[in-house]
Order: structure tokens, then C-alpha cells, then sequence
């Protein structure tokens, strides 16, 4: 397909107008239940270590101890070395492992040491790399180059599942962020995903719409749906529902699924578990009542 | 783990079979109501409104019995419920408020200082803002519109308005520069039911800020947000008859027109009665505008922003149910991405929510009127008997009220109805072009001349497209668009004179 240029003025408006629907009651139950089984729970950090791995797999599987309903998380997010404490930890549950790989979070390494990182990944059981594009190749016009990165990462890593992280802070034009999405699915992403979440801006709600609205594009034209997973700076529940209007009234109800959706995200949850509990009960509780696993 | 369903449109067969560009692509539209999620109603509040049961006509500064007694009802076209009865105006209540307007005019207010005149229109200014919530729901209720579109539009911008012209009132010398402009007196001004507060204040702060006085009679089916502005204006303590709103139907407009008294008539509406209006007001020797219909291009180049393309058409048809002069009605959309172009014209439709005006989600509500819906009826019916290809919007319509589902035609010749009449409802029809001259031709090929919209991602080509369309308005890259500051009229069979900005004081002003 010939490149769509993007308007700048025209999708922030549509991207606002989205953020004003009004979402109460059962529908944000609803809305709010289907964020967390969407949500990949993240830690990127450069002190995390086996231990605190383990006890973000347990929140991971079971968010609400006092409320057995709400779901599981859909994955948990975290550095290649420790994807073996994450697999311990997360056996016997349907909790997937992503784990960030090709020199997150900058993307500037040679492609051998990325395929050798990506692919000790998926040997230590991960079942989902997100990796970085190399940014610099991609502003300074080497689309090939990136193109060809994401397809050697994507033959290394299979059967996992690959996300592509764009980085559309650095990209900066919401016209780099539709090309550059477009060149990852043409180069066989599973998901486009905003940030690393080390940049800002992070997740926007015009980044998102745009490439969801790449991502429906490239579906109606090739048949294949990719999915959008947005990370970085998504810390409330109303973030959260607002990225889901945008999923639903862009691809449509079929794609709020984790299948065609992720929301990477650390505080968010425990957002959310207030405000469950909050129309459960009626009134706000402590965060003291919220586990910081 | 569902995967997207194919859903027939409701054409199945027609739209199926698209094909774009290369040939390869399928049309792949999913469930529009698969309710994975649904939204639960989102009702604004209108519990506290208080609505009287009778609203009486606004003359000479009080609230005065109509001399023949009589009154009509004003319903909710979205459950066609009776709001309030609303006096009608007759022949001896125009003469009434066109003297008060007069006698205000002699006594008051030609000799009120500019800047007093700005103080009484910030007043009224800040008194919109401050109810602007209840006068956006009153809006919504008696109108049909979105309280999203009346909240964040009508209002907002009716306040606008005022604020915008009582900067005026105070540089008039300085707008007209070696002249001394003067007031034409006694303004005659009716107004339409498509945005009634927002065309009350667009019709009333240039006149006043130029130093007339009016008499407003709004239109037939939504008087009650101008007899609520009654009530502000009253409040703001304007000197009694300065300005005047009388209800009633076209046979009251038609007396005010041709009233002994008035200097000059300002009116919004269709184009039939516009030029009714134009032959007696040729007689009276009165001054004249006129602002009416439209029938609006919006042209696609096939290097546009696709995206926000669609949304600009969608925003400038669906906007208002379509109730809109300027609305986008005929779309040129350059053959090259003609398939591409309906395909995410079609899915976007299906996610419009259509229904309850007062719930914040709608984005499409009740059409205003039966009598409209009516018209709306027969000539989208003309359409498909005409050979067009429909497509319309699956959701489920409320039961009581006026409801019309958003349509549009593809297959459209400029020889239609629908692409030569001003439907005024929410009803788009699709045509083809093939190269910038023909849009141009094909855009400037009707008799109205309101507004157009251009969109190409290339600066140059929107420029010189706009600059070659003889429309009043031109919207490059957005559409329906408003801001007090900007001239908006039409050309040819859309109208004469300009409202909003400089331009929009001239109308009310003899500067030689």
C-alpha cells in the first residue's frame, strides 16, 4: 500500500474526542476486568532480581487475593535473565512469560548479539519477545536495515510470540510512528508496541490510535491481524478504559482480547483493583489494602 | 479466542465484492455489536431543570401574554414528549415588539455609550457560561442534538460569540477606518432549529454591539433556549426592549419581515423562503442577509490523511444529524481511492452511536422534527429508486421519537436529487473524480456555494484547490469548524452577507 500520510490535527482530535466517552458502572467493571486480563505486569529494572520476580508472578496470577473473579494478568514483562525465575514461578498457570530482549532498551547493538539474546530467551522459556528496533537506522532512512533486524529476530525467537517496540517517542512524527508500523508487520511482528517505557512520551492515545488504525489497515489488506500492545506511562484506570474505547471503536469488540491487545503497565494495576473494589464497595480503600508485589 | 467476524452490510452482496488498489484486498468489517463490552447509559442529569408549563413572548423587556392567546407545544423529538407550550406570536405582538424595539432604540440604546454596550454584551457572556450546563441540556432536549455536540459546541460557542462582539462594540471606528459607522435601528432577525442558542447569538452580539435593536423570532420547533436567553438578557439588565424574542411559526416570521418599523432582516434558513424574503424586503427597501442552504463538497485527493479524511466526512455530515447548512453532503473522493475511502467510510459509520440525546456517548441523535424526518424519508427513498447503492448504519433505533439512520449513497451522479437538493439530515452521497479539475468543476456544479472541504496532505494543492471553489467557506484538512472570529457565509443560492468576525458587523452597520 501506497504510504498514508497522517494528520496530525485530525487524530489528536479523534484520539480526545475517544478519551471523553464515559464509561460507568457495569461497563466499567467490565471495561476494567478486561484491562488486567490484557495487561502484561512489567518490571524493567535494573535491581529486579529473582526474588522480586517471583512475587510479581504471584500478583501476576492472582491479582485480588479477596477476589478470586478478577482474572489473571495476561503476562508478566521482564529482563532475559530472569525468565528462568519467572518460569518457576509461573508454572501450571496460563500466565504467559515476554521478556524484552535485543538490547532493550536502546537497540544499538550488533543484530548477532540480539538474536543471541532473543534466542536465550525463548530457550529459557519465554513465550513472547519484545524487542527494540534500531531507531537510528529507521530516522536516518535505512528502512531496510530494520526491516530485515525484525525478520532475523522473528525467525530466531518463533514459536514465541514477537512484539516490535517502536519507540514512538523517538520516532516523534505520527507519520514515522504509521511507516515504522507498518514495517514491522510487513516484517512479521505478532504485536506493534509503543515504548520501551524508558522514554517519554510513552503511550498516547494518538500513538495508539494511530497504529491501531495501521494495524486494522494491514489487516483488511493482508488478512493477517497483528496486534497493538501500549507501555509506558499508562498508570491509571481511566487510561486504561480509554485505550480500550479506542480498541473497540477502531478494529471492534473482537480485538478486546489479549490475543489483539496488551497494556504494558506496573502501577496500573493496583489502580485498578482500587477502583474494582471501589464499585464494589462504594467507597475508596487505602492503598495499604493493595498489595506493592 | 474470537477472531474478527465478517458481517454482511446491509447490501452484502455490493460491498463484499470491493476490491482497492491492487485488487487483493478483502473488505473485512467486524461485528459492530459483539458486545464484548458495552457501555452502560451515561445519562446527563435534567432533573433540576425547571421548565415552566407556558412561556410567554419576550417584548419591551417583561414577559407579555400574546394578544390572541394562543400557544403550540415544543416536544422532545426523541420521545416526541410535550415540553412546554410556547405563545404564538401574531400580528399585533410583532407590531408590539418591533415598537419596543423602536422606542428602545430612540430612547436607549443609540444614545448608550459603545463601551456601556460591551458591558451589557460581556454580561451576557458570562450569564451563557455560567448556565451553560442547563442550557446545553435544554438544548439537547428540545432540539434532539448530542448534549456531547450542545455541550462542547452550541454553548461554548454562543458564548463566543458575545464575548467575541463585545470587544467590538467599542472599535467600530477602528474596524471601519474613515468612516462613521452608525446603526441601521430596528433588526428584524429569524433564526433556524438546526443550532437555535448558537444562531440567537450569532444573529444578536453583532447587531447589538453595532448599536440596533432586534427582534428575534426563533424557529418553530426549539424556542426554548432563546426564551431561556430572554431570561438572561432580562437578568442582565439590558434597557428594556433592546432586545425582543417572539415565538410562533413561518406565518410570524413572515409579519416581521414586512413590519412597519424595521431597518433591516437577518435570516437563517432554507433557500425558498431566503428568496421569498429577498423579494419583499427588495420592496421595502430594507437591508438584507441571508444565510441558507448549502449542498457542500467535500473533495479527497488520494494523497490525503485517509484516516482523519474519513473522520472529516464523517464529522461533516453526521455532525448535528446532519442538520447543518454547511454540512459536507456530497463527497468527491478521487477514484484511485474510491474502494479504500468506503470501506473505512462504512466501518466508522457503524461505530456512530445513535440514539438518547442526553447520553454522553452519542455522537448521532433525534432528528428535529417528524415533518423533517419526512423529507429526509422521501429523498433518501428518491436515491436508491434513483439506482444509488445504500449503506446504512446496523444499530437499533429507539423506539418513540424521530430517528434516520446515517446513510450514504455511492453510484451518485451530480443529476440525482441527492446530489443537486439539500437534504438536511444525515444522508451523504458518494461521487467520483479523476483529476483536481474535475473536482473542481464537479464541486462548483450546484447553485449553492456555502462551504467546501479540501483534503490533500499537500500545502500547495489545498491552497489552490480552495482558492478555485466558490463557496463561502473552505475547510482544508478538517471540516465544521467554527469560531466568532472568522467570516462565515455563502455565495450564489447559499446567501449574501457575512456573520462572525469584522465582516459579520458590517450587515448591521451604515459606514460611509
Amino acid at each position: 500500500m501506497a504510504f498514508v500520510p497522517v494528520d496530525a490535527v485530525g487524530l489528536e482530535e479523534r484520539a480526545a474526542q475517544l478519551g471523553t466517552r464515559s464509561i460507568k458502572k457495569q461497563a466499567k467493571v467490565v471495561g476494567l476486568r478486561l484491562a488486567i486480563a490484557c495487561m502484561d505486569l512489567t518490571t524493567l529494572e535494573g535491581k529486579d532480581t529473582p526474588g522480586r520476580v517471583a512475587q510479581l508472578c504471584r500478583k501476576a496470577i492472582t491479582p485480588d487475593t479477596a477476589d478470586e473473579t478478577v482474572p489473571a494478568v495476561a503476562a508478566v514483562c521482564i529482563y532475559p535473565n530472569l525468565v528462568a525465575a519467572a518460569k518457576q514461578a509461573l508454572r501450571n498457570s496460563p500466565v504467559k512469560i515476554a521478556s524484552v530482549a535485543t538490547a532493550f532498551p536502546a537497540g544499538l547493538a550488533p543484530l548477532d548479539v540480539k538474536l543471541q539474546e532473543a534466542r536465550e530467551a525463548v530457550a529459557a522459556g519465554a513465550d513472547e519477545i519484545d524487542m527494540v528496533i534500531d531507531r537510528g537506522a529507521f530516522l536516518s532512512g535505512r528502512y531496510a536495515q530494520v526491516a530485515q533486524e525484525i525478520a532475523a529476530v522473528k525467525s530466531t525467537c518463533q514459536p514465541a510470540l514477537l512484539k516490535v517496540i517502536l519507540e514512538t517517542g523517538e520516532l516523534v512524527t505520527y507519520d514515522n510512528v504509521r511507516r515504522a508500523s507498518w514495517l514491522a508487520m510487513e516484517a512479521g511482528a505478532d504485536f506493534i508496541k509503543t515504548s520501551t517505557g524508558k522514554v517519554n512520551p510513552a503511550a498516547t492515545l494518538p500513538v495508539a490510535l494511530t497504529m491501531l488504525e495501521a494495524a486494522r489497515d494491514f489487516e483488511s489488506r493482508t488478512g493477517r491481524a497483528v496486534g497493538v500492545k501500549v507501555a509506558g506511562g499508562v498508570r491509571t484506570a481511566k487510561q486504561a478504559l480509554q485505550f480500550l474505547v479506542l480498541v473497540k471503536e477502531t478494529r471492534g469488540d473482537a480485538y478486546l482480547d489479549p490475543q489483539y491487545f496488551r497494556i504494558g503497565a506496573s502501577s496500573l494495576l493496583n489502580d485498578i483493583l482500587m477502583q474494582l473494589v471501589k464499585e464494589r464497595t462504594g467507597a475508596y480503600q487505602s492503598e495499604d489494602y493493595f498489595t506493592k508485589d | 479466542m474470537a477472531t474478527p467476524k465478517r458481517v454482511k452490510p446491509k447490501k452484502a452482496a455490493k460491498i463484499r465484492t470491493l476490491t482497492s488498489g491492487n485488487g487483493k484486498a478483502r473488505l473485512l468489517v467486524t461485528a459492530p455489536s459483539a458486545s464484548v463490552w458495552e457501555y452502560a447509559p451515561a445519562p446527563e442529569g435534567h432533573d433540576y431543570l425547571k421548565l415552566r408549563d407556558r412561556y410567554e413572548l419576550f417584548i419591551g423587556g417583561k414577559f407579555v401574554v400574546p394578544k390572541e392567546r394562543r400557544y403550540f407545544p415544543t416536544i422532545n423529538p426523541a420521545n416526541e414528549r410535550t415540553l412546554a407550550h410556547v405563545a404564538h406570536a401574531g400580528k399585533a405582538d410583532v407590531a408590539a415588539a418591533v415598537n419596543a424595539a423602536r422606542a428602545a432604540y430612540d430612547r436607549y440604546w443609540r444614545r448608550c455609550t459603545p463601551a456601556s454596550r460591551a458591558k451589557y454584551l460581556y454580561r451576557i457572556a458570562r450569564a451563557i457560561t455560567e448556565r451553560s450546563r442547563e442550557l446545553a441540556v435544554l438544548e439537547s432536549m428540545d432540539g434532539g442534538k448530542p448534549i456531547r455536540e450542545s455541550r462542547d459546541v452550541d454553548i461554548p460557542l454562543a458564548a463566543a460569540h458575545f464575548f467575541y462582539y463585545a470587544g467590538w462594540a467599542d472599535k467600530l471606528e477602528w474596524a471601519f477606518p474613515n468612516t462613521q459607522p452608525q446603526p441601521l435601528g430596528v433588526a428584524g432577525q429569524i433564526i433556524p432549529w438546526n443550532f437555535p442558542l448558537l444562531m440567537a447569538a450569532w444573529k444578536i452580539a453583532p447587531a447589538l454591539a453595532c448599536g440596533n435593536t432586534v427582534v428575534l423570532k426563533p424557529a418553530e420547533t426549539t424556542p426554548l433556549t432563546a426564551l431561556w436567553l430572554a431570561e438572561i438578557i432580562q437578568e442582565a439588565d439590558l434597557p428594556p426592549g433592546v432586545v425582543n424574542i417572539i415565538t410562533g411559526g413561518g406565518e410570524t416570521g413572515a409579519q416581521l419581515v414586512v413590519q412597519p418599523g424595521v431597518d433591516k432582516i437577518a435570516f437563517t434558513g432554507s433557500t425558498d423562503v431566503g428568496k421569498q424574503i429577498a423579494r419583499e424586503c427588495a420592496r421595502l427597501q430594507r437591508h438584507l442577509t441571508l444565510e441558507l442552504g448549502g449542498k457542500a463538497a467535500n473533495i479527497i485527493f488520494d494523497d490525503a490523511a485517509l484516516d482523519q479524511a474519513v473522520e472529516g466526512i464523517i464529522n461533516g455530515i453526521f455532525f448535528n444529524q446532519g442538520h447543518v447548512c454547511c454540512a459536507g453532503s456530497r463527497l468527491l473522493v478521487q477514484e484511485s481511492v474510491h474502494d479504500l475511502v468506503i470501506e473505512k467510510l462504512y466501518r466508522r459509520m457503524q461505530t456512530l452511536r445513535v440514539g438518547e440525546p442526553l447520553d454522553k456517548n452519542t455522537d448521532v441523535g433525534a432528528i428535529n422534527s417528524k415533518a423533517q424526518l419526512q423529507k429526509i424519508e422521501s429523498l433518501a427513498a428518491s436515491g436508491e429508486e434513483a439506482g444509488c447503492t445504500r449503506y446504512e448504519t446496523q444499530c437499533a433505533l429507539p423506539q418513540r421519537g424521530f430517528w434516520f439512520r446515517p446513510t450514504f449513497f455511492t453510484g451518485v451522479a451530480l443529476s440525482h436529487r441527492i446530489a443537486r437538493e439539500e437534504i438536511f439530515g444525515p444522508v451523504l452521497s458518494v461521487m467520483t473524480f479523476r483529476t483536481p479539475d474535475e473536482a473542481v468543476e464537479k464541486a462548483n456544479n450546484t447553485p449553492y456555494g456555502l462551504s467546501a472541504g479540501v483534503w490533500t496532505d499537500k500545502g500547495s494543492k489545498n491552497f489552490k484547490i480552495a482558492s478555485q471553489l466558490r463557496a463561502g467557506v473552505v475547510w482544508g484538512n478538517t471540516f465544521n469548524k467554527f469560531d466568532p472570529s472568522s467570516p462565515f457565509g455563502g455565495y450564489k443560492e447559499s446567501g449574501f452577507g457575512r456573520e462572525g468576525g469584522l465582516h459579520g458587523l458590517r450587515p448591521y452597520l451604515a459606514a460611509h
